[in-house]
């Protein structure tokens, strides 16, 4: 019995079986219904894999991996379960990182493993250290800006592409003395292995570092494409399906979140990576021919307006996440419909600093998801709008999007709020949005400013309509 | 096998999977883009595979070392990754 659960044959129906399971847990991930228990197949699948692998004969010595297997399970329930939900951008960062190192190590390990590698191999080992290098040290930069560690305004350093592509240009070197052994470097392959290691880890902070805040949604998305891609390269390392499988799907799903995420700035990958948006942008302000005044709006007035009004569009942004309003936000809408108003959210998919972001808080404070809108879903409607309730977005609602072609963000796909009755604005202050640029829409005729903590401002809306 | 054949039928997964990958992904309500990321950056900690069979093997000991924090980083990201993509899942109801 333990001779055929160890025989190949077992071990690579075992791993088709754990590539089915993740196929069908992705799948099911696609749909509010059925993602939860999609989550749970693909877990199954995974645990499949891990099971069938610790039972190989090829595994002669227990200690050191299950001491680091418990540490890690240790490590992964407490992050998962401490962790707040505004926090979660940060988290996924981590662990995208965490990926990054894991696949750069089994290459690394494999490497010096005396008995001798392929050239199939050794091209593999150098994309996988190389791939997971970038992922890693990029991750932990994202990580960094994200928990506001350090800042996360775009970074850019004095001949940034010169700079990189030197880089590349070395590591493209080191991989050809590594897979060649030529000896013309005049290093051992394994020096050659770990000056590359270091080149790629400079190279995921310069490819990280120059973008702003407001580019994390994409950055984020595309490391997390570069995780999969890690662990797919290193399934040629091992000569293993499931990885290659695995990983392949990870490294497209990751694409196709980057490819949103982009299309949603209407901005290539190119311009978010390299263009130090931010940065660059501020300069430009060519938007001197704003005209009118800011008119701000107490929380009592706020009240009246909202009091009468039969359908309201709240449109949440960072601001949400960072005064963790969500909770008020959702018992604000609950009050206005038991007021017989119409409650409806819209989403831009940059809002927040990744993919979903503002999502996921309004699900933690318990709002249905079928009340949150896309933009190309209230647009069209916008008009029958009696109230917009901005909640410190400020990019994903700028009028100069569509009306100022100066603008850096013009042709960018906006949350019409303008073309609303009125429209509320929640902020701190006057000051600018991430991308740094002005905003006409809070000069608008139609536009009240009330100006505070998101949090408090809802608290004081929430306590007008319970008295 | 020989190596040729076998790198030929690993891209040949390779290539059919990125295109599965794809077509799977391709229709998902942005409601759900933070655990679809987070869920598939669980299935990215399957490098685990080849971290259990570095830290497990008959390498040096240095390898076996290397394997050995191949292993705790990967099950960070399968467990960790796993468990809050549940948490975040649970919260997202119809009502």
């Amino acid at each position: 019995m333990i001779s055929f659960l160890q025989s190949p044959i077992f071990v690579n129906l075992a791993y088709i079986f754990a590539s089915i399971l993740f196929i069908f847990g992705l799948k099911m991930l696609s749909s509010p219904e059925t993602a939860q228990r999609g989550n749970l197949v693909s877990a199954s699948g995974m645990l499949i894999a891990i099971l069938v692998t610790l039972a190989q004969n090829e595994i002669i010595a227990y200690e050191y991996l299950l001491i680091a297997l418990t540490g890690g399970l240790i490590v992964g329930v407490l992050a998962s379960s401490l962790v707040k939900m505004t926090s979660m951008p940060e988290l996924v960062a981590l662990f995208n990182g965490f990926g990054g190192i894991a696949s750069l190590l089994v290459g690394v390990a494999e490497f010096i493993n005396p008995s001798s590698a392929t050239l199939i191999q050794l091209i593999a080992i150098s994309f996988t250290v190389l791939i997971g290098g970038i992922t890693f040290s990029g991750s932990l930069i994202a990580f960094g800006k994200l928990s506001e560690i350090i800042s996360g305004k775009p970074l850019i350093l004095l001949g940034q592409r010169f700079v990189l592509s030197t880089l590349l240009l070395i590591s493209l070197i080191l991989i050809l003395e590594l897979i060649l052994a030529t000896g013309l470097l005049g290093i051992s392959g394994q020096t050659a292995l770990f000056v590359l290691i270091g080149v790629t880890l400079i190279l995921g902070v310069l490819l990280t570092a120059p973008i702003g805040g407001a580019d994390m949604p994409v950055v984020i998305a595309l490391l997390n494409s570069y995780s999969g891609l890690a662990a797919s390269s290193a399934g040629f390392v091992i000569n293993n399906n499931v990885l290659i499988v695995a990983g392949a799907l990870v490294g497209a799903s990751g694409l196709i979140l980057t490819n949103i995420m982009c299309k949603a700035m209407n901005r290539s990958l190119s311009n978010v990576l390299f263009g130090g948006f931010g940065a660059a942008s501020s300069a430009t302000g060519e938007s001197g021919q704003i005209q009118g005044e800011v008119k701000p709006i107490t929380a009592e007035d706020a009240y009246l307006i909202l009091e009468a009004a039969n359908s309201v569009l709240v449109v949440p942004g960072y601001g949400m996440a960072v005064s963790q309003a969500q909770h008020v936000v959702r018992e604000l809408g609950e009050l206005l419909e038991d007021n017989g108003c119409e409650v409806k959210y819209a989403i831009h998919p940059v809002a927040g600093r990744m993919p979903g972001h503002m999502n996921v808080l309004l699900a933690e404070a318990n709002v249905s998801y079928d009340v949150l809108a896309e933009p190309d879903d209230v647009n069209p409607l916008m008009d029958t709008i009696d109230v917009c309730i901005v909640i410190g977005a400020n990019d994903v609602v700028n009028p100069d999007a569509r009306e100022n072609e100066g603008s850096p963000i013009y042709g960018m796909p906006v949350i019409e709020v303008d073309r609303a009755r009125t429209v509320f604005i929640l902020k701190r202050s006057m000051a600018a949005g991430f991308a740094g640029i002005d905003n006409p829409l809070f000069l608008k005729e139609n536009s009240r400013m009330l100006f505070g903590d998101a949090k408090e401002s809802i608290s004081t809306l929430v306590s007008e309509f319970k008295t | 096998m020989e190596s040729q054949a076998l790198l030929v039928l690993l891209l040949f997964v390779l290539v059919l999977s990125i295109f599965l990958g794809f077509e799977l992904i391709n229709k998902v309500p942005s409601t759900l883009h933070t655990p679809l990321m987070s869920g598939a950056n669980a299935i990215s900690g399957i490098t685990i595979v080849g971290a259990l069979l570095a830290s497990g093997g008959d390498g040096t000991l240095s390898s076996i070392l290397v394997g050995t924090f191949a292993v705790f980083f990967a099950s960070i990201n399968v467990v960790g990754g796993y468990l809050v993509t549940n948490r975040m899942l649970k919260m997202f109801k119809k009502k």
